[in-house]
């Protein structure tokens, strides 16, 4: 009695997670999933009924294939910048001494501390035509050139708030690698550079990629950040969704586009997923 | 001119002075074993001369040239960490071979050195794996040939030895001082096992909080150790009490015999005895106090606890400590 109790108290332990996850997340996936394969009409919206209309329509019409594709091209554009800028700058801060090194890591979580919508415009009046970017282009006798809505734009704004995602799991890592490993090269002969190449950066791979995913999940299905720096043309995926249930109104089209972004987030995440299962469990652990 | 020479060498933290004045000399080809108590400066001071400890005041001269800042990396030296520090993410063989690597050696070469140096560990069938999957012991050997196989100059071992089996230690300490008879490296071995440091090394230095207390061979240290400290660190001893106003004198536990009772220089009763294999340990209590004798086994009956027996020694074998160095 006692010992089958026992053995099924992680199980209880696990319910009001589990009733979150089914109320909270599940449902509205499930609806979702379901309006996407139902009929559109244009007078009276969603008609139920069954179709795969809206999902053919997604993958050959060049107009959303544009979208997609712009959406994956900023993903993976800000992962690599946030894995470029993140990673030494992590490695910079965990060599840090003691008062600089929780100062310079508040500094990298700013972003998040400050609302999307502050942070966003903030960076609209920096890169606007009359902005201090442009004044002082023009001062440099270079002209004015049009920064904002622009990916370099959503781009810029992305990774500025990425960042500190990126830079947690690389830290974390570092801080679990034992400094006399790194000795350990040098003192066979390795320079700095291959010190850090062949013997630091293999052993936070995980953290990077697990921090690569993150970023790029929540790039990729940004909403906020396109929207306000992107403009009315520069769409991405999750713009697109919100455009089609507040402004085309076609509820199923919204439905099958999430769907297919959250498929696409899925296929990359498990692929990393098994990158790092196979060519790091054996030897990191 | 010395091959290493450390001179006033010194590291300070805060106000612990891990490593103080320590001064050493060393010959090209020797083997120096640095033996004293937890905590008493050992790593510190052969990481000074591996350069990841920058050393407070004082210079550390290899060769001649001054290497007391030098980098790391120019130093060219063979070390095996405490804490082992293999690179985790690599095979036992890519551990082995990454400073031959770094050395440029070509890659024929580089196999067959691993190979030579895996097989001199007793690992050569574990060459595949990742070092998460060895156990401690087998870790540590796999240091031992990554330091080793790049045959450096200056062979630094922090306790290169700890995590092995009696059997296997034994193996490689004489493996240790066939290599540094052979090829002539010279090599400083951190150890706590005054044994150890005794059967490999040509000279030992002892330290103590930091301080070097005294440099010497292992006979001298042990027959004739400066300090009472030291006395007590490198073996067992008697202290025998002698007359006020003249120094304690000593006496190891070895050079005292069991003779019958009234023909030795004082009576004891046996009052525990221990079976250490080789060897019978008794605990006696006498007029000069406790005494600790330790007898071979040679094969007759030992002594039963309640005996009482006669305790006899050479007045050779008493030594006795300078005053105020103890
Ligand atoms: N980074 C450090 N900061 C402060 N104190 C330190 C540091 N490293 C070592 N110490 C101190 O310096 C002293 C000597 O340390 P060291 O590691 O050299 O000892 P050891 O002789 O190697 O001991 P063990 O046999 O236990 O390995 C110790 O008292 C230790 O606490
Ligand atoms: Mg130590």
């Amino acid at each position: 009695m006692m010992a089958a109790a026992k053995k099924f108290s992680p199980v209880w332990l696990t319910l009001p997670s589990l009733a979150l996850f089914l109320v909270m997340l599940m449902t509205p996936l499930t609806l979702t999933l379901l309006l996407s394969f139902n009929e559109y009409d244009n007078m009276k919206g969603a008609v139920g009924g069954f179709t795969l209309d809206h999902y053919w329509k997604v993958i050959s019409d060049g107009f959303y294939l544009e979208i997609f594709w712009r959406t994956l091209k900023i993903g993976l554009l800000t992962t690599l910048i946030c894995v470029v800028v993140g990673v030494p700058e992590a490695y910079i801060l965990s060599r840090m001494n003691r008062p600089w090194r929780s100062l310079f890591l508040m500094i990298v979580l700013t972003p998040l501390l400050v609302s999307v919508v502050v942070r966003t415009f903030g960076w609209s009046m920096l890169l606007g035509f009359e902005g201090p970017i442009n004044q002082l282009f023009v001062a440099l006798g270079w002209g004015k050139s049009r920064l904002l809505y622009t990916e370099g734009a959503v781009i810029a704004a992305l990774v500025h708030v990425m960042l500190p995602f990126m830079i947690i799991p690389v830290w974390t890592s570092l801080q679990k690698l034992d400094p006399q490993v790194e000795q350990a090269a040098l003192s066979f002969g390795a320079s700095r550079l291959t010190a850090i190449t062949r013997v630091v950066l293999p052993q936070i791979m995980p953290g990077i990629l697990s921090g690569g995913l993150i970023v790029f999940g929540l790039a990729a299905s940004s909403f906020a950040i396109p929207g306000l720096l992107g403009g009315r043309r520069l769409k991405m995926v999750a713009t697109t969704v919100y455009d089609q249930y507040l402004h085309e109104l076609n509820w199923p089209m919204g439905a099958s586009i999430a769907v297919i972004l959250l498929l696409a987030n899925l296929v990359v995440m498990l692929t990393c997923h098994r990158v790092v299962e196979g060519q790091y469990r054996r030897r990191l652990g | 001119m010395p091959f290493l020479e450390l001179d006033n060498l010194t590291k300070q933290y805060g106000h612990l002075y891990a490593v103080e004045n320590v001064s050493l000399t060393v010959e090209q080809g020797e083997f120096i074993s640095l033996l004293g108590p937890s905590g008493c400066g050992k790593t510190t001071t052969l990481q000074m001369i591996a350069g990841f400890v920058e050393a407070t005041a004082g210079a550390i001269r290899l060769q001649g040239r001054d290497i007391t800042h030098a980098p790391a990396n120019s130093r060219g030296l063979g070390i095996v960490f405490q804490s082992y520090a293999l690179f985790p993410h690599m095979t036992v063989a890519g551990n082995v071979s990454f400073g031959l690597e770094m050395q440029k050696v070509s890659k024929a070469e580089r196999a067959r050195r691993v190979d030579h140096a895996l097989t001199l560990v007793h690992l050569d069938a574990y060459a595949d794996r990742y070092p998460r999957e060895l156990s401690g012991g087998q870790r540590q050997r796999v240091a031992l040939a990554r330091a080793l196989v790049i045959q450096p100059p200056l062979l630094l071992l922090d306790e290169p030895l700890s995590n092995l089996d009696a059997k296997l230690r034994e193996a490689m300490q004489f493996e240790l001082r066939n290599i540094q008879q052979q090829v002539g490296t010279t090599t400083i071995m951190v150890t706590h096992d005054q044994a150890e440091a005794f059967s490999v090394s040509d000279r030992v230095v002892v330290m103590q909080s930091g301080k070097v207390m005294q440099i010497d061979t292992p006979y001298q240290v042990y027959e004739h150790p400066a300090t009472d400290f030291i006395s007590r660190f490198v073996g067992k001893t008697n202290m025998i009490p002698s007359a006020p106003g003249h120094p304690q004198r000593h006496i190891r536990p070895e050079k005292l015999r069991l003779v019958a009772a009234g023909s030795g220089r004082v009576n004891a009763t046996v009052a525990e005895r221990f079976f250490l294999g080789s060897q019978w340990f008794y605990h006696l209590t006498s007029d000069l106090g406790e005494l600790t004798v330790t007898i071979p086994n040679d094969g007759s009956a030992p002594q039963a606890p309640g005996t009482v027996v006669g305790v006899q020694w050479d007045e050779a074998n008493m030594r006795t400590l300078a005053e105020g160095r103890a």
